[in-house]
């Protein structure tokens, strides 16, 4: 299995090098690649449905308990073939879609990244490897959104859908760690075993809510369900693919895997179920609204993305088997719908449901997969769509609480649903065509084949429920730990209250079709009311975040050295007080310092002077002279205390500097006072304050014992090794010999930078500027 | 005597950061001599002060027979002054290059060359 999800990044990485190939008419070889893993999944089919679940482990990072761990079960298979089998279509049918596009080979790359990461989400065992997939995904559907890069809608969009399912994905990393930590595994089946500790567990809730969160967000559920729509952006074959298929349908998947491991509480009921109801029959309603056909099937995907994760919610056997069943039927209705969609705009250049009529003259084939899918996707006999509802109906009847509400409001975005598959899938083709249209060529093969297969299918398997009942519905519910030698998929029930509920949701829709039809007028109504949707909240949100982190940076990043300077002293001073003002004991021992003479407290008086006139000093000059003072009173504590060469180094040195500032002078401009009064102040008592702190740290670590250890080997060495008497000199020219070579060098190189600077002959530049 | 030394140390470190807030660079470059006295000051007083002792073996003996002043923080302050000499003279050159092609000593004036220039 691990083989066959490379499979998809190796073709990838193979397009970076022969990208030409596949531009030209060898385009469609590249389905060969799906083709080839939908057998190769296919296969499975027979151990699968007799409860021989295949498990395959490779050691990845062991340590850490995350393996490559690969696991073909009900569930898992099912998405398998789902997204080889749509995928193989929808390779194909890029083909002529985007046949002769500059950027085919790099379109191909990325649907197969795309193909082999969503392989690993449904197949991986181990969380974390299920995140990582989980990502790849998100990653892909970005590229795959901006594909048409020079279109500034589909770039905002991209950014949009890359935001939204990459917080979902962050969220399931770290719920997958909360789960890690209670359940001492990574491994999903592992903690299937531990489903009452987790349950029980304190951190129950933070978990669930983390995993909704990632789910939610991936499955477009509302909130989080307005990146969609955005995503429609993308070439027809990628919305078919990702955004209706399977990849929107990876956070439907996550609820399901872990409803046996999170699942059975009534928060994680309740919850489910109520954002599941509200997404779909929002976003039900928002079908009315748009003329656009890709945003009709948008919100019709949202509303049955939301449908799956209420059926999920209702945790009752009848209602997984609904989501069981409703996963097949919507990809195979919805996928058509897309694809008629794609054909349409790729031959009329129009996808306004308004404007598009009769165009069953000019491309038939079409016009048949269109109409078989929307009666499927309203659910009429003899299609599996009529299968998925009844099921539906039959999970919400069973319900032991608010049985009326439930099935009442899965009736409404059943009935709206129904209607926007007809906008969709029938409106378009009926009627008479217009003038503009009347030229329209016929679409190629590849174009109208990829629809009616799926369209058919759904027809198929309606008529003979029994094909998918055994090889895959049966072996889903083992999956999750159900029993399922009761389940019998079968088109007629006889004369049920179910019956009645179906043909009442049949009539309503053809009923709603017939009186409300899609104009601009409603579109621009609904528009009215995106200043309270969640997508506005969210932008809005986002630019007050980028305003606070450009007046944050503002605030910080302004460029002035001193506020730079005095930033970081405040916070330095903050610190050090802290510390030291809490362990400081304030007791000096005087006894141990050495006595005052005279000469002393002359030399630090002339010093505090020195300082002063610096300070305050109103020509450069005085200050300079004051810096030589003050240079010169150091150099004589130096003698004092027992520092010759000290004394002498600060000598020459601080001669050297004053004649250098002294040389230099003459040049610069009137010694000025910038600052204000205020500023002088306020700069006065934070460098008031470092000093004092300064002070008292010396004073501590006068405190404290002196560890002589360095000092005495060097004492005792410094006549025996090395031969000289003075000790600091054979410090440095001996003991660290290599330290002071690399210090002349440092000086040598500031010299020759000295030089440079004064020798430098001004450019012509320099000159403009005098 | 080390009680002093020690208000004194602050007492540079004080004035040296608050040349180093002022606008004028010259004041800047002050300020940095000021602060690297201060840390100088700083650790010869952390490393003890002895009066009349300096750490030269003397004449007739091969080690130490008395105390002696601690060699390892001169021998430090040592590299630091010359170090800090080759920072000074550096940037007093610089503020004379800078001076001649900008005109001005005011950093405020200063940060908007990169746009002039061309």
């Amino acid at each position: 299995m691990l083989i066959a999800i490379l499979t998809g990044f190796a073709f990838a990485v193979l397009l970076l090098f022969g990208g030409k190939l596949v531009k030209g008419k060898l385009a469609i070889l590249s389905t060969f690649i799906p083709l080839g893993l939908f057998i190769y999944f296919a296969r499975f089919i027979g151990d699968v449905s007799s409860k021989n679940f295949i498990q395959q482990d490779y050691s990845w990072i062991p340590s850490l308990g995350v393996n490559l761990s690969f696991k073909l079960d009900g569930l898992s298979l099912l998405f398998s073939l789902m997204i080889t089998g749509i995928g193989t279509l929808v390779f194909a049918y890029t083909s002529a879609y985007l046949k002769g596009h500059k950027y085919l080979d790099r379109f191909y790359g990325y649907l197969s990244v795309f193909m082999a990461a969503m392989l690993g989400l449904v197949l991986s065992e181990n969380i974390i490897s299920l995140f990582v997939f989980w990502e790849l995904t998100s990653i892909s559907s970005f590229f795959l959104i901006g594909f048409n890069n020079d279109n500034p809608a589909s770039r905002k969009s991209a950014l949009t859908a890359l935001g939204i399912t990459g917080i979902g994905g962050l969220l399931l990393l770290a719920g997958g760690v909360v789960l890690g930590n209670i359940s001492g595994t990574f491994n999903i089946s592992e903690m299937l075993a531990n489903h009452h500790v987790i349950v029980g567990h304190e951190y129950y809730i933070l978990a669930a809510c983390l995993i909704f969160g990632a789910a939610f967000t991936k499955s477009a559920q509302f909130p989080f369900h307005f990146w969609l729509p955005g995503a429609m952006k993308a070439p027809t074959p990628v919305s078919t693919y990702l955004h209706s298929a399977t990849m929107v349908k990876a956070g439907v998947y996550l609820l399901f895997r872990l409803s046996p491991v999170l699942g059975g509480t009534d928060f994680w009921n309740t919850t489910l179920t109520i954002i599941g109801l509200i997404t779909m029959v929002y976003s039900a309603f928002h079908t009315l609204f748009r003329t656009d056909m890709k945003g009709i099937l948008a919100y019709s995907t949202i509303s049955a993305l939301g449908i799956l994760v209420f059926l999920i919610g209702l945790g009752t056997h009848e209602s997984f088997l609904a989501a069981a069943v409703f996963i097949i039927v919507h990809a195979l209705y919805k996928a058509t719908l897309f694809l008629i969609t794609g054909a349409v705009d790729h031959q009329a250049k129009s996808r306004d449901v308004t404007k598009l009529a009769g165009l069953r003259k000019v491309m038939p084939m079409v016009a048949i997969a269109a109409l078989l899918a929307a009666i499927s996707n309203a659910g009429i006999p003899p299609s599996v769509g009529f299968v998925g509802k009844d099921l539906i109906y039959e999970g919400t009847l069973h319900m032991e609480n608010s049985v009326v509400l439930l099935t009442a409001l899965a009736i409404i975005t059943n009935v709206l649903i129904s209607y926007a598959g007809y906008v969709a899938g029938i409106k378009p083709f009926v009627g008479k065509l217009p003038q503009q249209y009347e030229n329209v060529k016929k679409p190629p093969f590849w174009l109208w084949f990829p629809p009616i297969l799926l369209g058919a299918l759904g027809f198929i398997f309606g008529i003979f429920p029994i094909l998918i009942q055994n090889s895959l519905i049966k072996p889903i519910l083992w999956s999750i730990g159900l029993e399922a030698s009761e389940v019998h998929l079968k088109l007629w029930h006889g004369f049920t209250p179910i019956l009645g509920l179906s043909a009442l949701t049949i009539g309503s829709g053809i009923l709603l079709y017939f009186i409300l039809k899609p104009s601009q007028k409603l579109e621009s109504f609904i528009a009215k009311f995106d200043k309270a949707s969640p997508k506005y909240i969210m932008e809005k949100t986002t630019w007050a975040f980028g305003r606070f982190s450009a007046f944050w940076t503002n605030v910080f990043q302004n460029g002035y050295l001193r506020n730079y300077v005095s930033t970081i002293t405040l916070f330095l001073i903050i610190l050090m007080a802290f510390t030291l003002l809490q362990e400081t004991t304030y007791k000096i021992d005087y006894s141990s310092f050495s006595k005052l003479t005279v000469y002393e407290i002359v030399i630090l008086s002339i010093l505090i002077l020195a300082i002063g006139l610096i300070v305050f000093a109103k020509s450069r000059l005085a200050a300079v002279v004051a810096t030589g003072i003050m240079g010169y009173s150091i150099c004589l504590l130096f003698v004092f205390y027992s520092a010759p060469d000290l004394a002498m180094t600060q000598f020459a040195i601080d001669t050297l500097t004053v004649i250098l500032f002294v040389l230099v002078l003459y040049r610069l401009p009137k010694y000025l006072k910038l600052s204000d009064y205020k500023m002088r102040i306020r700069d006065g008592i934070l460098s008031l304050a470092f000093g004092g702190l300064i002070t008292i740290l010396a004073l501590e670590v006068l405190a404290q014992p002196v560890n002589s250890e360095i000092t005495d080997f060097y004492a005792k060495n410094a006549y025996l090794l090395a031969h000289g008497k003075n000790v600091v000199n054979v410090i440095l020219v001996d003991f660290r010999g290599a330290d002071t070579m690399v210090e002349i060098s440092v000086l040598a190189i500031s010299a020759i930078g000295v030089f440079g600077l004064l020798k430098l002959r001004l450019k012509s530049v320099e000159r403009y500027q005098k | 005597m080390e009680f002093l030394l020690a208000i004194i140390t602050g007492l540079l470190y004080a004035a040296g950061l608050y040349m180093m807030l002022r606008r004028s660079l010259v004041k800047l470059i002050i300020g940095l001599i000021i602060i690297s006295n201060g840390a100088n000051l700083l650790i010869f007083l952390l490393g003890r002060i002895t009066k009349g002792h300096p750490p030269i073996i003397p004449e007739d003996s091969k080690i130490f027979t008395e105390i002696y002043a601690d060699p390892v923080p001169q021998a430090l302050i040592l590299t630091a002054i010359v170090i800090s000499f080759g920072l000074q003279s550096f940037a007093i050159i610089l503020i004379k290059r800078a001076y001649q092609v900008v005109k001005t000593d005011d950093l405020d004036e200063m940060n908007t060359i990169d746009e002039d220039i061309k």
